[in-house]
């Protein structure tokens, strides 16, 4: 066995024995997805396959007979894991209304609670977010919060028995990366379930940068939905989640402000001379 | 009878909510019918009848991150 081949057969399986477990389900892709802003429905299924993402969101709405009968549903494989969100919900109470319904029509018990009043930057409302994930964990539900990342906050949500937190990098849709890094490299630090950075990610480096600092997934929707070639951006997306994962497994070295030679710092032919 | 459908009164005679998501030219695989705050499912809507004040949505997945 080469050393190169060798290398990479165990960084391969330390991928391998590096699932993320949420509320009983095993993923082994750390990148989940969302059906929001496809330019057809057509391409979800072939975007899911290129990024091997295996939990997806979708959205319950009230009908509109004029925009016809396309079921979002009948685009996503059956091996991948639902996630509804309660996005519409401006209380606890509608949050908690949608996460029945979606689980009465056979979305099975995840549930994303996304509770937003404020229509400027779609930030979600913490307080209401918090009481809506304390009945639905009651019930059973496999509770996803998003939220703003605040540490306090995540302490009750998993006391409340949420099975993870998900803190927004940036608002939604805005393509502007990890922007509050700090407070979620606190939840990181501090949370005893596991952190989905959700929201705001533009690129497949902000995915990667947030798997770097130990994030334990993350959520895309508008960058891969939007880009130009959303299949072949859900790859590059996946590609960037692995190889966050495996730098944080990794441990990356140190950073310092002087340099620190590669190479021997003795003289080339003349090593010996004084 | 006053039927409030998706937020909106409606008149309608009397109907199963199957007759009614018919009338209304709705693709049934699509739809998830919550009545009076109780999702029901697809084989249910022939045995109900809708009445006077029900509370009735019509709604399905659509796209959303």
């Amino acid at each position: 066995m080469s050393w190169n081949f060798c290398v990479l057969w165990v960084g391969a399986d330390a991928m391998q024995n590096d699932p993320l477990i949420l509320g009983g389900t095993t993923f082994t892709s750390r990148l989940f997805t969302g059906t929001g802003k496809f330019a057809a429905n057509d391409l979800i299924a072939p975007m899911l396959a290129s990024s091997g993402s295996q939990m997806i969101t979708v959205a319950l709405r009230r009908i509109d007979i004029s925009s016809g009968a396309d079921n979002i549903l009948d685009h996503i494989p059956r091996t991948v894991t639902l996630l509804p969100n309660t996005s519409g919900a401006r209380t606890a109470d509608e949050a908690v209304r949608i996460a029945r319904i979606a689980r009465a029509a056979g979305c099975g018990d995840f549930i994303k609670i996304e509770v937003i009043t404020d229509t400027k930057y779609l930030m979600p409302d913490n307080w209401e977010t918090l009481k809506a994930a304390e009945t639905l964990a009651r019930e059973g539900f496999v509770v996803l919060p998003y939220v703003l990342p605040d540490l306090t906050l995540a302490q009750r949500l998993e006391a409340a028995g949420a099975a993870a937190v998900m803190p927004l990098g940036a608002p939604i849709g805005s393509n502007r990366g990890l922007e509050t890094a700090e407070l979620i490299a606190l939840l990181i630090e501090n949370c005893r379930v596991p952190v989905v950075v959700d929201a705001g990610l533009g690129r497949p480096s902000h995915a990667a940068a947030a798997m770097e600092m130990g994030a334990d997934a993350v959520l895309v929707n508008t960058a891969i939905a939007t880009a130009e070639d959303p299949v072949a951006m859900g790859r590059a997306f996946a590609l960037a989640v692995e190889a966050g994962r495996m730098a944080y497994l990794a441990r990356m070295a140190e950073e310092s402000r002087t340099a620190r030679a590669s190479s021997p710092l003795t003289g080339f032919l003349n090593a010996n001379d004084p | 009878m006053q039927v409030t459908i998706n937020g909106k009164q409606e008149r309608l005679g009397p109907c199963t909510i199957e007759q009614m998501v018919r009338a209304k030219g709705l693709k049934a695989e699509t739809l998830v019918v919550e009545y009076n705050r109780q999702v029901v499912s697809r084989e249910r809507w022939r045995h109900i009848s809708l009445g006077e004040g029900d509370v009735v949505e019509l709604l399905r997945f659509v796209g959303g991150g």
